[in-house]
């Protein structure tokens, strides 16, 4: 990856950090842990690797995004409307009466959903259903799926993963964000799901393991999704929750968090200089 | 619509429609898909879509997947046909059923086979009384108590192409027949089998007959009751029950399930609205399925049409 295409990559991913804030701070609380985990790789995918159009997101020949873990929903709507989908203003109505951006991601409120979620592990069947839909219209559209590491204690996950690759579904990549923390604290302790990679492999995947809070390191690994083989993709990604303000990071039961005026403040400033310095 | 009921069983089971009709759909339809759960057997369907296996999927024992991919595939634009037991049809799957396709507003038709006692002799883990109770509570779902193999066939054409989340429950084997072969029976409206004006019974699913049969038992005993078959559970045809309701003054209400949420309950909730009326029903009470022949368990939970009559005489006398 050449340099200007890694810091805009970079970049892109501190607009997302910037627009979750925005919207989790209008609010004043949030589901911010989960939420900054997948900036990195959602600007990857919106700054690039996807074949979307914001100007037209019933699309029928896009390439698919389901968030299965649907809390994560600001981290979708900083990316949708820093990409245009919809007006960044909207990002404050986040969960106020009558908003088209509620808690969790929904298909038929927000402009570039692609899929409803929320009840954990559901997206993960949808996905399945969705890229076989792709296959049978023959069009060659992607369908990428965040599947949380605490997510995947629902048994539904795996049905559907066995079903991938059962049904040979090389126009799914499933993007599993390991960031080893769930509501009740660290996954290991909640429910410890073992070794990602050797399940994803046992299970018929094509898999691989990269740091998911690196552009260039997930841009390498979404590159070897883009031609299929018969089997459907797994990458494992290694991220923080919470990635992106070191303040939430370091709380480790950062699933939720209120955010203050004083923070955000603080936390907006610390993103523009980081933007300033791979834009400056 | 033609009315043909004359206590005579349709020739044909209900497993042979299933069989004929899902392979015909899929091959006449590009974008029907059907998905089953290791159960393509037990209905007729593995042989009839062998040549369309691409849009036959068999997603092996796991209903929660297999709802979730039906709504993926709805979301594509596709009408999907879904088929397991009822009680996997329902309980193990609610609450896909009510997410990924009602709240997601991805349209898909379920069909549960083997309803209440019609599971005989899989017995109690396999026999919903409260299937219907469950998607009654689904906004916007549509629920059929299938009445015989044409009503069966006349409602799965019409559900693949109906908004929202469709239950079809039926038996896979043969019912009494009361529809004429090709009729059209529109869903959303009650069909009216037999006037009386002392008392009136709505039924649905396999207590239609037996509700008929119990009309001649009471007819002979200078009784006269109305029949309507309520096969269509949601919507209800609210203004078939308040008619039928004022014109007899006393209701019987009859269904393979239990008293909770299901047929029962949505009439009772109408006529305390609009129309009380003395009323009863010959339901399941408070009890779990148990494994037999489906005459036995009939007796065993009371669905018969003795027991229609009796509950006919019980709301007459407190007519008054």
């Amino acid at each position: 990856m050449d340099v200007s295409k890694k810091k805009e990559l970079q970049a892109l991913a501190v607009r997302i950090r910037m627009a979750a804030l925005e919207a989790i701070h209008s609010l004043g609380s949030g589901h911010i842990g989960g939420a900054l985990s997948i900036c990195d790789v959602l600007a990857v995918l919106y700054g690039g690797e996807m074949r979307v159009d914001p100007q037209n997101p019933q699309w029928p020949e896009r390439d698919k995004l389901v968030c299965s873990k649907g809390h994560a929903g600001p981290g979708v709507y900083g990316t949708l409307a820093v990409k245009g989908f919809f007006p960044y203003e909207e990002l404050k109505t986040l969960n106020r009466p009558g908003t088209r951006l509620p808690s969790h991601c929904d298909r038929n409120k927000t402009p570039g959903v692609d899929m409803t979620t929320g009840s954990l592990g559901q997206g993960t069947s949808l996905a399945c259903g969705m890229a076989m839909g792709e296959k049978l219209r023959g069009r060659d559209s992607r369908v990428f799926l965040i599947v949380g590491d605490g997510e995947s204690n629902e048994g539904q996950v795996w049905e559907a993963f066995s079903f991938a690759a059962a049904k040979k579904l090389d126009n799914l990549v499933v993007l599993l964000d390991w960031n080893k923390r769930q509501l009740d604290g660290w996954t290991e302790d909640v429910l410890s799901m073992g070794d990602y990679v050797e399940k994803f492999n046992a299970f018929g995947f094509d898999t691989v393991k990269v740091d998911g809070n690196d552009v260039e390191a997930l841009q390498g690994a979404l590159e070897r999704t883009r031609v299929g083989n018969g089997k459907p993709f797994a990458i494992v990604m290694d991220t923080v929750k919470g990635a992106g303000i070191k303040e939430v990071a370091e709380t480790v039961m950062n699933h939720s968090l209120t955010v203050n005026d004083e923070q955000y403040t603080r936390w907006m400033a610390q993103l523009q200089s980081e933007l300033d310095a791979l834009e400056g | 619509m033609e009315i043909v009921y004359n206590g005579e069983m349709d020739k044909r089971a209900c497993k042979e429609v299933l069989g004929r009709v899902i392979p015909q759909l899929v091959k006449e339809d590009p974008e029907i898909v059907y998905l089953d759960a290791d159960l393509m057997s037990c209905i007729g369907t593995l042989k009839g879509t062998r040549d369309v296996a691409d849009r036959a999927i068999n997603c092996g024992i796991a209903e929660a997947n297999m709802i979730g991919v039906a709504c993926g595939l709805a979301s594509a634009g596709f009408k999907p046909i879904v088929h397991t037991f009822g009680p996997f049809a329902s309980r193990r799957c609610f609450d896909q059923v009510f997410l990924s396709a009602g709240y997601a507003k991805n349209d898909i038709t379920i069909i549960g086979t083997d309803p209440g006692v019609m599971a005989a002799m899989n017995g109690g883990t396999h026999m919903p009384f409260e299937d219907m109770a469950l998607y009654n509570t689904i906004p916007g779902a549509t629920i059929i108590d299938v009445t015989d193999p044409t009503l069966l066939e006349s409602a799965i054409r019409q559900c693949v192409n109906r908004k929202g989340v469709k239950y079809i429950r039926v038996g896979r084997k043969q019912y009494a027949k009361v529809y004429a072969e090709g009729s059209e029976v529109p869903i959303g409206k009650a069909t009216v089998l037999r006037e009386g004006g002392d008392a009136v019974v709505f039924a649905s699913g396999i207590l239609v007959h037996e509700a008929m049969k119990a009309a001649e038992t009471l007819a002979a005993e200078g009784t006269q009751i109305s029949v309507l078959d309520m096969f269509s559970v949601k919507p209800l045809d609210e203004e078939a029950v308040v008619e039928y309701a004022r014109k007899t003054g006393a209701v019987v209400v009859a269904e393979n399930h239990n008293r909770h949420g299901g047929l029962y309950a949505s009439v009772a909730q109408v006529l305390c609205e609009r129309c009380p009326v003395p009323a009863a029903c010959v339901a399941v009470e408070d009890e779990f399925g148990e494994v037999g022949p489906q005459g036995y368990l009939q007796e065993r939970f009371g669905l018969t049409a003795d027991h229609v009559v009796a509950q006919v005489k019980a709301v007459l006398a407190r007519k008054g």
